[in-house]
């Protein structure tokens, strides 16, 4: 049965009529024309959908819209674009740490979270934050530099305000 | 960076979008033969307006046949291009895999598309530039000798009076026939490529830009899904459809023969109707596949043509040596991209226009037409980029299903997206195969004599063959088209018996090609092809050869080996790879080698593993790698790096990881967790020596790593361990079996 949800994403309330079972990845991508959350296996098993609830990586393929609500949603799109990028973005550029890009988005919200639990992750710590989002193109150390790169930079942006 | 964004080929899928057609210019009627030997795919397109178009504000835009797959092809040869052209890189704009736009190159694949694309280019544009600097001599009065050319604008010798190429193109400066007579600017003089230039493409895809197929969003499209079959062979009983039709958002659903789909308003409608759909169908099937562990043995029972692949000296020869002998084997293996197979279809007026992230937007067509009956000329296919697909997955099957369903839907478009078990069942795997090598050793620790067998299931199936389809809802429908008989890619650059000949210097040899015509399984080109299991068996054969001499396994190698680059970069791997680590607690040491020129004519690759062993649980980790490259002149060497450290890692993934699970009826990996692949955990870390020859011609590099990879784990096995792993792959179980 459809219905009307508010939703509030990436910082803008959006109102949606969808069935309340809807996995929350359709929605974003098709009603709000996200491209950042991708459909890999609507299974939960890859990351590739994952997006930030409350700052917690949640797998939006698997995520009905009821359950979402009033909670704030930031998707690849809400961190910044390219002509502002976040600095985990910037940093992805910076180790060109990626070949296809299909993960990409699982990769920097899954870091996001890690970075703002913890700033100074050891490259075990990525790893492990990380362990659950698939890369096929085998881009994986590139991904691990880029995450402590962005550490880094966004340390030295504390200390030198 | 935005420049950069906008210059890829999402241009070609805008301006399709909108509806726009290019005319195409190809040389009329060319007959091969008589015309001039031109280089790399200037040969087949050989018009140079059909490779560049110099705009009125002085950009160029190059076509290229070839297409982004994550490899960074459009940025390497958007280097060299503005290389030859003296233009900054960002005035280069890419136009790629159209077939309404650019050159027909076939398929990108096999590590090719710098050799024939980039070549092509280098030449157009060389020519180019002299066209447009003799054009400026002419307007200017000046000898072409004192002109010089900087950013595009062509200058006199005291600057005094320039013209840029956006003055000087009009008219019909390109349109004529190549010459390949301008000669490319010499290594020395090359300022663009050669430097680590970042991917014109991350950094849409590191903020969630339209870049994929999967964000293609035509106004009024649909939602489609298809059912497949339950098992290979299988026919449909019954379907009772009337309750699918009555779902919320259903627009139509498809039966054609055993062909399934249904179109939907919103893209979970569809996904409802295609879980209904899959419930309201009753189907008969049999069990005819062979048992999964005994699929080897099958194989080499199976009927073969069996082709000599080479032979050298007497290979009977023995001197009354010692006599080693043994087989390897591997698995089918999975593409299994990140992202499922997804592709737009739209009619309009008998014209069908097809977005897809084919490897190649002409072979596709060829089947498409084949398949709906259409003319070529009245269906164009545009690429546009999806998740890395390593080879033949089902990019090319979806394109028909969502042919198929907008045709359903009276032409409306249509977006067909595969889901995860879609892609596992029914995308054509890299074949099983089984290869056993046989030597003798001579007294003086010399091999005598070589012989390698292969049985294989064929390595390339690809659409856009002489006869039938390799579109998979082809053989569904009620009126099918087959599958052609099944051939393989012919040396030198292989199929199954890719890398078979090795590179070694034996006196006397036999390597023997058993290509098995019935397929089990659905198959067909996985990266590097049967150049993965060669070269295990190759190099694990060389180690237990170099052991059964008690020599070093790389004097062993260098013993046999002339070639200087093979030992150059033999040498190299092994001299940063530096002292074998002791062991840390974490398992049996052991260090391996191996080495390959891929396909005996691209990149030279050797790599050295650490790996560490734990004999209780059978696990086998791969610590470390080094990889020495050699692909002679180097477009970007962080491209190269990428693809090497992808390369690695994929094939350690392959190894110890991965093998396609199937019953009498069906595949039975249906996703990542009945198909793992490698995680963060596991990685091994990876570091590359790139013996950088810029006067050396390009050799490719994607698929050439994963051959000596794999070898070199299972060499750093033995040395753990003293016993060989010769079946892939290296699951704990397998490791707790030969430790036993
Ligand atoms: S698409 Fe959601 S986890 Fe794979
Ligand atoms: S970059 Fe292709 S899947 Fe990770």
């Amino acid at each position: 049965m459809s219905q009307t949800f508010r939703l509030s994403v990436n910082g803008a309330v959006r109102t949606v009529t969808a069935d309340g079972d809807t996995p929350l990845l359709y929605v974003l991508r098709n009603d709000l024309g996200l491209n950042g959350p991708r459909f890999g296996c609507g299974l939960g098993q890859c990351g590739a959908c994952s997006v930030l609830i409350g700052n917690v990586p949640v797998r939006s393929c698997s995520t009905p819209l009821s359950a979402v609500q009033d909670a704030a949603v930031v998707t690849l799109e809400g961190l910044g674009s390219i002509d502002k990028p976040h600095p985990l973005q910037t940093a992805f550029i910076a180790e060109q740490a990626a070949q296809c890009g299909y993960c990409s988005n699982g990769m920097i919200m899954t870091a996001k979270s890690l970075l703002d639990e913890n700033p100074h992750p050891k490259p075990e710590q990525v790893r492990q934050a990380l362990s659950g989002n698939l890369c096929r193109c085998g881009t994986h150390t590139r991904i691990v530099r880029a995450v402590l790169r962005a550490a880094d930079h966004l340390q030295s942006a504390k200390v030198t305000p | 960076m935005t420049a950069g964004l906008l210059r890829l080929s999402r241009r070609a899928f805008g301006r399709a979008v909108a509806g726009l057609t290019v005319a195409f210019t190809l040389a009329p009627g060319l007959v091969f033969g008589q015309a001039k030997k031109l280089p790399g795919s200037l040969l087949n397109n050989r018009r140079l307006d059909g490779w560049l178009r110099v705009e009125p504000d002085g950009a160029v835009t190059v076509f290229t046949g070839k297409v982004e797959l994550g490899q960074g092809i459009l940025t390497a040869l958007s280097q060299i291009a503005a290389d030859e052209l003296d233009l900054p890189f960002e005035r280069v704009r890419m136009v790629s895999g159209s077939t309404a736009e650019t050159p027909d190159e076939g398929h990108t694949a096999g590590s090719q598309s710098i050799e024939y694309s980039g070549t092509a280019i280098r030449y157009a544009a060389a020519e180019a530039r002299r066209l447009l600097l003799e054009r400026a001599a002419e307007r200017l009065g000046q000898p072409i000798d004192s002109l010089v050319v900087e950013d595009g604008v062509v200058l006199t010798a005291d600057r005094s009076r320039h013209l840029g190429y956006g003055e000087l193109a009009g008219g019909d400066l390109l349109q004529r026939e190549a010459s390949a007579m301008v000669p490319p600017k010499p290594a020395v003089r090359r300022r663009i490529a050669g430097q680590p230039i970042p991917r014109l493409d991350l950094p849409a895809k590191f903020t969630g830009g339209a870049i994929y197929v999967q964000d293609l969003r035509l106004t009024g499209m649909l939602h489609g899904r298809v059912v497949h079959p339950p098992a290979y062979h299988a026919d449909l009983l019954s379907l009772d459809e009337s309750a699918v039709r009555r779902l919320p958002g259903v627009i139509a659903v498809v039966r054609d023969g055993r062909f399934l789909g249904v179109v939907a308003e919103r893209e979970e409608q569809a996904i409802a109707a295609r879980a209904a759909l899959q419930k309201a169908a009753r189907w008969s099937h049999q069990a005819s596949l062979p048992r999964s562990d005994r699929l080897h043995q099958e194989l080499m029972g199976m009927p073969a043509d069996t082709s000599q692949v080479n032979s050298k000296g007497d290979p009977t020869k023995s001197t009354g040596g010692r006599r080693l002998e043994a087989s390897y084997t591997r698995p089918c293996l999975a593409h299994a991209s990140i992202g499922p197979s997804c592709a737009v279809a739209r009619f309009g007026q008998d014209r069908l226009t097809v977005w897809s992230h084919t490897q190649g937007v002409f072979p596709l067509r060829r089947d498409l037409a084949r398949v709906l009956g259409m003319a070529e000329g009245a269906i164009t296919v545009i690429h546009g980029q999806g998740s890395g697909c390593y080879g033949h997955n089902g990019a090319d099957d979806v394109a028909l299903d969502a042919a198929l369903l907008s045709r359903a839907v009276d032409g409306r478009p249509v977006r067909v997206q595969w889901m995860r078990d879609d892609e596992f069942a029914w995308e054509p795997f890299g074949s099983a195969m089984v290869v056993r090598v046989a030597a003798e050793l001579g007294a003086d620790g010399g091999i005598v004599n070589w012989s390698h067998d292969i049985w294989s299931n064929t390595h390339s199936n690809r659409p856009g063959s002489n006869a039938g389809t390799n579109l998979l809802s082809g053989w569904h429908l009620s009126q099918p088209v087959p599958a052609g008989p099944p051939k393989d890619i012919p040396q030198p650059n292989g199929g199954g018996d890719r890398n078979s000949i090795p590179l070694y210097e034996f006196p006397n040899q036999l390597v023997r090609y058993h290509l098995v015509k019935e397929m089990p399984l659905r198959v067909s080109a996985l990266r590097a092809l049967g150049a993965y299991a060669n070269i295990f068996a190759i190099e694990s054969f060389m180690d237990e050869l170099a052991a059964a001499a008690g020599i070093d396994p790389l004097a062993f190698r260098l013993r046999h080996l002339k070639d200087e680059r093979a030992r150059a970069v033999l040498q190299a791997a092994v001299d940063r790879a530096g002292a074998a680590p002791p062991a840390a607690g974490d398992g049996l040491p052991g260090r391996g080698l191996a080495f390959a020129q891929y396909k005996n004519h691209a990149a030279y690759v050797a790599v050295v593993a650490d790996v560490a062993v734990n004999p209780k649980d059978g696990a086998l980790r791969v610590k470390r790698t080094v990889v020495a490259v050699d692909a002679g002149e180097v477009i970007n060497p962080d491209g190269l790096r990428n693809q090497i450290e992808g390369g690695v890692i994929q094939s350690t993934s392959w190894s110890l990881k991965e093998q396609v699970r199937f019953d009498r009826e069906g595949v039975t990996s249906r996703d990542w967790v009945s198909y793992p692949i490698l995680t963060f955990a596991e990685m091994p870390e990876v570091e590359v020596v790139v013996l950088d020859r810029p006067d050396q011609a390009p050799l490719g590099a994607g698929e050439a790593a994963q051959g000596p990879t794999v070898a070199a784990i299972a060499n750093a096995f033995a040395r753990a361990t003293g016993r060989r792993l010769r079946d892939l792959p290296f699951s704990p179980d397998r490791v707790r079996k030969v430790m036993a």
